[in-house]
C-alpha cells in the first residue's frame, strides 16, 4: 500500500481528528497566554535557582 | 502489528468528536459556568481577564468530566431510560472504558490547571466536587436513598463557590450562602418536575421520593425546602454579594416562590390531574426564573460595586 493513499480510517476520523487538533492548539494558546499573564503580573518574581548566578 | 481494532466497530456507529463533547453533559455545563462565572466577579478580589476565563473554562472542564464519569458508572440505568438511552455509551458509540478514561484525565487536567492558574483551594475545591458527584453522588448514593436529588444538589452547588475561591484564595460566608442557593433549590426545582413528569426512573432502579415516600410526602418536602431556601435567599442579600437590587429581586421571587410551593402543597392528585398539573409546572417554570435571576441580581451587584455606583 502506497504511504501517499489516504487509509480509509483517516477519511472516516477526519472530524474527531480536526476537533482534537483544534483542542491542542487551543491548550497551546492557553499556556502561552497565561505564562504571560502570569510572568507580567506584579507579584511575579524569578525563583533564585542555585548555582545560576555563577558562584 | 495487528490494526484489527480499527474495524472494531460498525462503522456508522463511531464516535465522533462531538459523541466526547456530549459525554461532558453541555447542559449541565451551562449552569455551572454562569455560577461560577458569578462567583468568580462577584469576589472583592480582582482578577487578570485571561485568569478568569481559563478559571470558568477549567471549572466548566471539571464539571464535564465529572459528567463523562457519570455517565460510565450510570451506562446501565442510562440505557433504561428513554431519555438518557441515545447518550454515547448506550448508543454504542463511545465504551465505558473510554468514557472513564476520558472523564479521569479530564478531571486531573481540570483541577491540576485550575490550581496552577489560580490557586490550590479553588483546585481541591473542584477535585471534591468531582469526588462527591461521582463517587459520593453518583456510585453511592443515587440508586439507595431518595433523597439523592438533594445529594446530587450539593455537587452542582460548589462552583459559585469554586469561582469565589479562584479568585480570593478564601471561602466565605457569601460564598458558602451562594452553594445554599443553588444547594436548596435543586430539590424544589426536581421534585416539581417530578410531580408532573412520569419519570423512569422506577424502571431503572433509582428511588425517586414521589415513588418511596408518595406524592403528598413529595409537596410537604416542597414546602419544606422552599421555606429554608427562602431563609437562605434572603440572608445572601445581607453578605458582601448583596445590595438592594439583589434583595429587591430575592423578596418578590421569594414570596412568588413561597406562594407556589404553598399552592402545591395544598392541591391533591384530583385537583392536579384535573388542571394537567397546571400549579406544578407554572412552580417548576418560576424555578427556573428564580436561580438565573438571585445570580443575575449578584452580577448586576458586582457589577455596580466595580463601576462605583452605589444604590
Amino acid at each position: 500500500m502506497s504511504l501517499t493513499k489516504q487509509h480509509e480510517l483517516h477519511a472516516r476520523r477526519k472530524g474527531r481528528n480536526t476537533g482534537l487538533a483544534l483542542v491542542l492548539v487551543a491548550f497551546v494558546a492557553i499556556i502561552m497566554g497565561l505564562t504571560v499573564v502570569k510572568v507580567k503580573s506584579p507579584g511575579f518574581q524569578v525563583p533564585n535557582v542555585e548555582g545560576t548566578n555563577g558562584n | 502489528m495487528s490494526d484489527a481494532s480499527f474495524e472494531s466497530k460498525p462503522i456508522e456507529n463511531e464516535a465522533q468528536f462531538g459523541d466526547f463533547f456530549a459525554l461532558l453533559k453541555p447542559r449541565v455545563m451551562t449552569l455551572v459556568v454562569f455560577t461560577a462565572f458569578v462567583g468568580l466577579l462577584a469576589a472583592p478580589t480582582a482578577v487578570h481577564p485571561f485568569v478568569g476565563f481559563c478559571a470558568i473554562l477549567f471549572i466548566a472542564l471539571g464539571g464535564g468530566a465529572s459528567g463523562a464519569l457519570n455517565m460510565w458508572y450510570d451506562a446501565d440505568i442510562d440505557a433504561v431510560m428513554k431519555r438518557t438511552a441515545k447518550r454515547p455509551i448506550p448508543a454504542g458509540k463511545v465504551t465505558r472504558e473510554e468514557a472513564f478514561a476520558f472523564g479521569l484525565t479530564l478531571s486531573v487536567f481540570a483541577c491540576v490547571f485550575l490550581g496552577l492558574a489560580t490557586n490550590w483551594l479553588a483546585g481541591g475545591l473542584l477535585a471534591f466536587t468531582i469526588f462527591f458527584y461521582v463517587v459520593i453522588y453518583t456510585m453511592w448514593l443515587k440508586r439507595s436513598t431518595p433523597q439523592n436529588i438533594v445529594i446530587g444538589g450539593a455537587a452542582g452547588a460548589f462552583p459559585p463557590m469554586i469561582g469565589w475561591a479562584a479568585a480570593t484564595g478564601e471561602i466565605s460566608t457569601a460564598s458558602v450562602l451562594m452553594f445554599c442557593l443553588t444547594f436548596m433549590w435543586t430539590p424544589p426545582h426536581f421534585w416539581a418536575l417530578a410531580l408532573f413528569m412520569r419519570s423512569d426512573y422506577d424502571d431503572a432502579g433509582v428511588p425517586m421520593l414521589t415513588v418511596t415516600h408518595g406524592r403528598p410526602s413529595t409537596r410537604r418536602h416542597i414546602l419544606g425546602y422552599t421555606v429554608l431556601l427562602a431563609a437562605l435567599a434572603i440572608a445572601l442579600g445581607f453578605t458582601q454579594v448583596g445590595g438592594w437590587v439583589y434583595l429587591s429581586v430575592a423578596i418578590v421571587l421569594n414570596a412568588l416562590f413561597l406562594k407556589g410551593a404553598f399552592d402545591i402543597y395544598r392541591r391533591d392528585e384530583d385537583m392536579s390531574e384535573a388542571d394537567n398539573f397546571a400549579v406544578e409546572r407554572k412552580f417548576f417554570k418560576l424555578s427556573l426564573l428564580y436561580l438565573f435571576a438571585h445570580f443575575g441580581a449578584i452580577l448586576i451587584e458586582a457589577g455596580l460595586d466595580k463601576f462605583g455606583v452605589a444604590l
